[in-house]
């Protein structure tokens, strides 16, 4: 299960944000997680409470942006977002392969 | 307490071990981050809802301190003209079989140094070692995958010479791995014919980010519904750049091209 260390990783970056800023405690975490960037969002938000113990980011809630991949049908032209990798285009049916969604990134954090 | 040898160490479980060693290393705790677990019953969750407070702007990857040790690695192995493969599979694809083979084919032509990934044990580390190429194993406890950290100490530890090829066994599991980059030249993905066809798809992460596609065991393609040609389109959805090599570490069958394929790849 890579979302401990995904976890580890973004408490980690948070951390040394916030005492980069002279900050108390850290309330919120905002990351971006793309639906094809490898990472389960229920798994994560289960192991950030956990690698937040005993931290200055004790009790801070993690704030997920997930953000869809596109795709587009090359048989009729339409593109459309998804979550999945592999689709069947909502219009004709014919099977799409979505790209982008690999984002996994600490994009904010409120402190105290 | 470390569980191994008893020597005290809690900074963490990964352990680096080379076959005919007794003692093992372990990753410092600057080195490493680690978390202690302490599972109590009364685990409060009061997640408290602020409004109020500072915003701070971080834009940073989640990944970025592997990457950039990453980059460090990939950096090295550049300089030293050393030939770097992080090979990854479910367990069972016959990773180690085809290293096996591949060196014991390759030992007079390339020097070999190898790495292994396991959860638990230094079985691999031997059958590496009973060829006479370099290893070290990791034991990454109950992590699911190297990372850069690893690599680099464990690489610190066999110090491989100019002009080698360092092949990185990554732990067993088509998921985890695929997001951490270690340095490599090149992520080897190795399928084997009794796995089913459809991997490619349904686990389409760990073949977008590989450039290499092994398929193995074909020997036992006539015993088995596998469709070689459906595998193949099938990866190549997720990932059109692929590069198939189809072989049975087991009887030789198709090693030719894979194997001219890495010596060319030390000699450019």
């Amino acid at each position: 299960m890579h979302e401990m260390t995904i976890a580890v990783n973004i408490v980690d970056i948070a951390l040394q944000t916030a005492r980069a800023a002279d900050a108390q405690k850290i309330n919120t975490v905002t990351v971006e997680v793309g639906a094809l960037s490898g990472v389960e969002p229920e798994a994560l938000e289960f192991c950030f409470s956990e690698a937040c113990r005993g931290t200055a980011a004790q009790n801070a809630k993690l704030e997920l942006i997930l953000i869809p991949a596109k795709a587009h049908c090359s048989h009729c032209g339409n593109t459309f977002e998804t979550n999945h990798f592999l689709n069947l285009c909502p219009q004709c049916g014919q099977e799409v392969i979505a790209s982008g969604g690999q984002e996994l990134k600490v994009k904010t954090i409120n402190v105290d | 307490m470390c569980d191994t040898c008893g020597c005290g160490s809690n900074e963490t479980q990964v352990t680096f071990q080379k076959p005919g060693e007794k003692s093992h290393t372990h990753l410092n705790a600057h080195e490493h981050h680690h978390h202690e677990h302490h599972h109590d019953e009364n685990h409060e969750h009061h997640h408290s809802h602020h409004d109020h407070g500072r915003l701070i702007e971080v834009e940073t990857g989640v990944l970025q301190k592997n990457d950039l040790l990453a980059e460090r690695n990939r950096g090295f192995f550049e300089a030293l003209n050393i030939l770097a493969l992080n090979l990854v599979s479910s367990p069972g694809s016959g990773k180690t079989t085809l290293l096996e083979k591949t060196i014991a084919q390759l030992k007079d032509t390339l020097n070999f140094y190898v790495i292994e990934g396991d959860q638990q044990t230094l079985r691999d580390a031997e059958r590496i070692d009973a060829l006479g190429a370099p290893v070290i194993q990791i034991n990454t406890g109950n992590g699911c995958h190297l990372d850069a950290q690893m690599v680099n100490k464990a690489v610190k530890e066999l110090n491989p010479r100019p002009h080698s090829v360092l092949m990185i066994e990554n732990v067993g599991n088509l998921v985890c791995p695929s997001l951490f980059d270690l340095g490599e030249a090149h992520k080897v993905v190795i399928i084997s014919v009794t796995e089913g066809d459809d991997k490619p798809l349904k686990y389409p992460t760990m073949f977008q980010r590989s450039d290499i596609c092994v398929i193995n065991k074909i020997d036992l393609l006539p015993y088995v519904d596998f469709d070689l040609q459906m595998c193949k389109d099938y990866a190549c959805q997720v990932n059109p750049k692929l590069r198939f090599f189809e072989l049975s570490a087991r009887n030789g069958e198709g090693m030719e091209p894979w194997l001219n394929w890495l010596k060319e790849q030390v000699t450019s």
